[in-house]
């Protein structure tokens, strides 16, 4: 029983040597990144973080990755809720088709849509905009909030409905004030997953932003090639870039299990 | 549940379908476009056929990203589908330490994909990275940036620590799905470890395994951002996958005819291989 759980220890371990690799870089100064080789600071220093909460470009890159990550994930959810009780709940011409339609743009590879994204939000005049990259995004977010939330959905039995109507609850009435509460779980790793992949792409996010929009994401690259060898300052914006992530993994952790359970994701 | 068909539900769905339609269909038919045409700028098209397909199907370049591509695929799913599910097996199954495992294991995944690229560089690095220094010290010569097999070593390894969590996670919730009175039944039955294993989890947890090698086999042929941070596809070409040639293609060259065919054909490879893959499976659950 002991061996048994050495193994998830071991691969938790494994799992936090490379982040606190990071952490550490992070809080080091460039002389002690280059010249030498340390497992803790030696000179702990805050000034890698100072630069960025005071750098307009710095900043501005966490409060536009922000922006669009919202966006997208209200903006998926709210779509993909009427679409997953029409799926859950009744059948219709073109019903099976349509859903493996929705799902085969999962498997859209985004290096495919790259160039023709970046042409089309040019003509409709959303380049450089959060909402280009959201909208862009509900590419692939879309299809999963509705296969997840249709999971949830379909468990649901149909008597709450019947049983509404009878109470005389108008078709919006129930579904908002009775439907929404019952399966907020759902909604809840829903909106975890549409959060998660938005946060994570880049891709796509880079290429449909230039200046105005630009996410952290591309900051860091940009940083990385052009000014040589700040190791410390792209530690501590990767470092900044795990929190977020972080705190939404601890608020929803129990519903992740029972949304993975359904085997939806 | 018992469905009743109502053609108006086509209503609940038209938000969905056409956000979908103005995201995929536009995009996919440029792409179309480009892939049948010639063009020297000034918006003048001239039918090329399949020219380009032709040409893309017929390069060496195309093939050799194509065959890394496969390979790469091929080992991280070796790797990543038995570690996960053994992981899962020798997780606790109740008490407090279930949902630390799951918020710690879950950390990778949340982490954006360019700050992956980055930890893994700023990890593996011969002389300052903790990885990369350790292994020289066991004598071995490393270095990513030079040597392709230190570049393929390190791009597999930071594969398995980042998407090993997706495998675990989903046959864990599969796992604790399984009710009690299975186990006791074969505990009756005087039932070993490894019939338990067989007869009752692996059963149980086809579907959840057959999501978790769909997901990781599109996934990990689509990978870019994190090996494009890691190793920009070198050293030469050694990890230059599918996206990353695509990407060098159109964004980096314009050569938008050669690029469009071959994300058609990219297209089509993963949604073939998806598809066969998904009614293999299905096939085998009906028998």
């Amino acid at each position: 029983m002991r061996l048994k759980s050495l193994v998830p220890a071991i691969y938790i371990l494994f799992l936090l040597l490379p982040i606190y690799w990071l952490v550490n870089m992070s809080f080091k100064t460039t002389n002690e990144i280059l010249g030498s080789f340390t497992l803790w600071p030696r000179t702990f220093t805050f000034e890698n973080y100072v630069k960025i909460f005071t750098d307009p470009t710095w900043y501005n890159g966490y409060l536009n990755s922000l922006k669009y990550v919202i966006a997208n994930t209200i903006l998926s959810v709210s779509v993909a809720l009427p679409a997953a009780y029409a799926f859950s709940r009744y059948r219709f011409i073109g019903d099976k088709h349509l859903f493996f339609w929705l799902l085969s743009n999962r498997m859209a590879p985004a290096a495919v849509f790259a160039l023709p994204f970046f042409q089309l939000y040019s003509a409709v005049g959303l380049f450089d905009t959060p909402w280009a990259v959201a909208l862009a995004h509900t590419l692939f977010n879309v299809p999963l909030a509705v296969w997840i939330l249709e999971g949830f959905m379909s468990g649901v039995p149909k008597e709450l409905d019947e049983t509404a109507y009878v109470d005389g609850y108008s078709f919006p009435g129930f579904f908002f004030k009775i439907f929404v509460p019952t399966i907020a779980a759902g909604i809840g790793v829903a909106c975890f997953f549409c959060f998660m992949f938005s946060w994570v792409e880049l891709l796509l996010a880079k290429t449909l932003t230039s200046v105005a929009a630009k996410p952290i994401a591309a900051t860091m690259t940009k940083t990385a090639s052009s000014s040589g060898y700040e190791l410390g300052l792209l530690a501590a914006a990767g470092t900044l870039t795990i929190i977020p992530g972080a705190f939404v993994i601890y608020f929803v952790r129990n519903y992740i299990a029972k949304g993975f359970a359904l085997g939806r994701v | 549940m018992k469905k009743t068909v109502n053609q108006k539900a086509w209503f609940f769905v038209l938000p969905v379908f056409l956000l979908v339609a103005f995201n995929a269909i536009i995009p996919l038919m440029t792409v179309v476009n480009f892939a049948f045409q010639e063009t020297f700028g000034d918006n003048v098209f001239t039918w090329s056929g399949t020219l380009w397909f032709e040409q893309v199907l017929h390069s060496p370049r195309f093939h050799e990203a194509l065959w890394r591509q496969i390979i790469f695929t091929s080992i991280i799913l070796i790797i990543e589908i038995p570690l996960g599910l053994a992981i899962a097996l020798a997780m606790p199954k109740k008490g407090p330490w279930v949902s630390v495992c799951l918020v710690l294991m879950a950390l990778p995944l949340l982490i954006p994909w360019n700050v992956v690229g980055a930890m893994w560089n700023i990890f593996a690095l011969p002389d300052i990275g903790l990885l990369g220094r350790t292994i020289n010290g066991l004598g071995i010569d490393y270095n990513y940036t030079r040597q392709p097999g230190s570049a393929w070593f390190t791009m597999v390894l930071m594969d398995v620590w980042h998407w090993t969590s997706l495998v675990v996670l989903l046959c864990y919730a599969g796992l604790v799905s399984i009710p009690d009175a299975y186990y006791q039944a074969a505990k009756v039955d005087g039932a070993g470890r490894w019939a338990v294993f067989r007869y009752i989890q692996l059963p149980k947890l086809k579907h959840v395994l057959t999501i978790a090698i769909l997901l990781r086999f599109m996934d990990s042929f689509m990978i870019y951002t994190e090996a494009v941070v890691l190793t920009g596809g070198g050293p030469g070409n050694s990890t230059t996958f599918l996206s990353i040639d695509l990407v060098k293609m159109a964004l980096g060259q314009f050569d938008l005819g050669p690029a469009a065919a071959m994300s058609i054909i990219y297209f089509l490879i993963i949604l073939f291989l998806s598809w066969l893959f998904y009614t293999l499976m299905m096939r085998n659950e009906e028998n």
